[in-house]
């Protein structure tokens, strides 16, 4: 295995160009991004520090940093950066490698459960359909979560890309195989 | 942008339908009062939510975008959001997919297996650039019946609509227009505050992550619009209202402060303006209310 900063690379080059994940390289710890950062205020997210540990290829320290995942990604930093670091971009590729080695909280993988089970991150309920005929809209919308045959497609999307294992989702229960022992970040 | 485009797909996405249909009611009546037709997007999921699901696998993000990219596409139209969650989401799938062949031939391999592909010939459009730029602040103008007088708004924009730049294309992220415009024609006045462009606190999964943290962001929002004498606050996402109606009833839940600060997507705030009334927008059916002032 290379180094982070060459997991990042490669990882993240084939979605967005490997030169916008080399901008991490150009950082110089000026903390325009930290200085700049909504959640900096009330969490422990130093976003320069982050960059700092992936250049010095601290995989371990960064892949258990709770702060990793109170970034919004409301890309402040990625705008205003005097280096053209790709902040947010590079931000989300580490979430990726530290979620591929199972860095994932149950809340984060209970997410992936809803669209397993409905096709969308925030299901409708009876309530909501309700709502919906007193607005004059049909009860349900005609997405993934009335047609199950347009659900099944984005299931084998999950099923292709193994985003069920990764999640440890179990198909027989449709939910996750254990929330107890999850990551709480 | 084409004069001529009357018909569109609009993409729903998860919140608008399942949680603020009133967002979707206003949106599709207000544009079809100006003789945009909206079709329905049969079998589209989540978009999905590009910092959770992009934070998580991007590999699984960009093929389910793909998909709804593709369903689009074979109904032959350009797409309409109301939430920066879905636009963030399928308008950068479509500009990384189109930027790099590459992850486009994984993606379609993906696809591939239940016969449908993405080919990059939709577009994907923000509702509130479908009122500034195709219907126009003259046309929206002359059916301002009721101008919204005495009403100050503060404008907050979410993150996804104007970042990134690059991939955005609505000028500066720092200095934008589009809504301060669309409140200006209501005949309301638009409000500067502290923080004014700051994020909600909603996304990248830091809501799920850690709601009470999530919710202070929000909470600061609030106190600065109200501190610069705001009497409400239009937005251009549907996750961002969740965050910031539901989150003030979350705040009274956990806090015991119940702030009451209406908010508004765009289309409601012009819909205000144009006679339509409280209850067909679904504005009765959310945690804030609106005042008087708002309401008459």
């Amino acid at each position: 295995m290379g180094t982070l900063y060459e997991e990042i690379v490669a990882y993240g080059g084939e979605v967005f160009g490997e030169e916008h994940m080399e901008t991490l390289l150009q950082c110089v710890q000026c903390g325009k991004c930290t200085g700049g950062c909504p959640s900096g205020r009330n969490t422990a997210l130093r976003t320069r520090k982050l960059f700092r540990m992936a250049q010095e290829d601290m995989r371990e320290e960064i892949f258990n940093a709770p702060e990793l995942w109170f970034c919004t990604t409301c890309f402040t930093c990625y705008e205003r950066c005097p280096k053209g670091v790709k902040t947010t971009d590079v931000i989300r590729i580490i979430r990726n490698l530290a979620a591929k080695e199972g860095h994932m909280s149950v809340p984060h993988r209970m997410i992936g459960v809803y669209v397993l089970k409905t096709g969308h991150a925030v299901p409708i309920g009876p309530d909501q359909m309700k709502i919906r005929e007193s607005l004059g809209l049909d009860s349900q919308p005609p997405t993934t979560q009335k047609y199950k045959e347009q659900l099944e497609q984005v299931q084998d999307i999950f099923r292709t890309t193994q985003f069920d294992a990764m999640i440890d989702f179990d198909w027989d229960k449709m939910d996750l195989r254990g929330k107890e022992g999850g990551e709480k970040k | 942008m084409s004069e001529e485009t009357k018909e569109y797909a609009y993409f729903l996405g998860c919140i608008t339908p399942n949680r603020y249909p009133g967002i979707e009611a206003t949106t599709k009546k207000i544009f079809k009062g100006f003789g945009i037709e909206t079709k329905e997007m049969v079998g589209a999921s989540c978009c999905p939510a590009p910092g959770v699901f992009g934070s998580f696998d991007m590999y699984t993000w960009l093929p389910v975008a793909a998909r709804n990219l593709a369903i689009a596409e074979e109904m032959g139209l350009e797409i309409y959001v109301t939430c920066n969650g879905c636009y963030g989401s399928l308008q950068e799938a479509d500009h990384l997919l189109k930027e790099h062949p590459k992850v486009k031939e994984r993606v379609n391999e993906v696809l591939s297996k239940f016969g449908r592909e993405y080919k990059g010939t939709t577009k994907v459009n923000h509702s509130i650039v479908i009122l500034h730029d195709v219907i126009g602040l003259d046309r929206l103008k002359e059916r301002i019946t009721k101008p919204l007088k005495d009403i100050n708004v503060a404008v907050h924009y979410g993150c996804h609509f104007l970042k990134p730049r690059e991939v955005r294309g609505h000028g500066s992220s720092e200095t934008p227009y589009i809504l301060e415009d669309l409140v200006k024609v209501t005949g309301a006045k638009e409000v500067d505050y502290k923080d004014k462009l700051m994020c909600c606190g909603a996304g990248g999964g830091n809501r799920t992550a850690d709601t009470p943290q999530s919710l202070e962001w929000m909470r600061q929002k609030i106190v600065n619009a109200i501190e610069a004498g705001a009497d409400c606050m239009v937005h251009p996402c549907a996750f961002c209202h969740l965050q910031l109606d539901r989150g003030q009833a979350e705040l009274e839940k956990g806090y015991g402060v119940f702030f009451n600060f209406p908010i508004l997507f765009a289309t409601q705030l012009i819909g205000l303006a144009m006679g339509l009334s409280i209850k067909e927008m679904g504005l009765d059916i959310q945690t804030t209310t609106m005042p008087e002032k708002l309401a008459k």
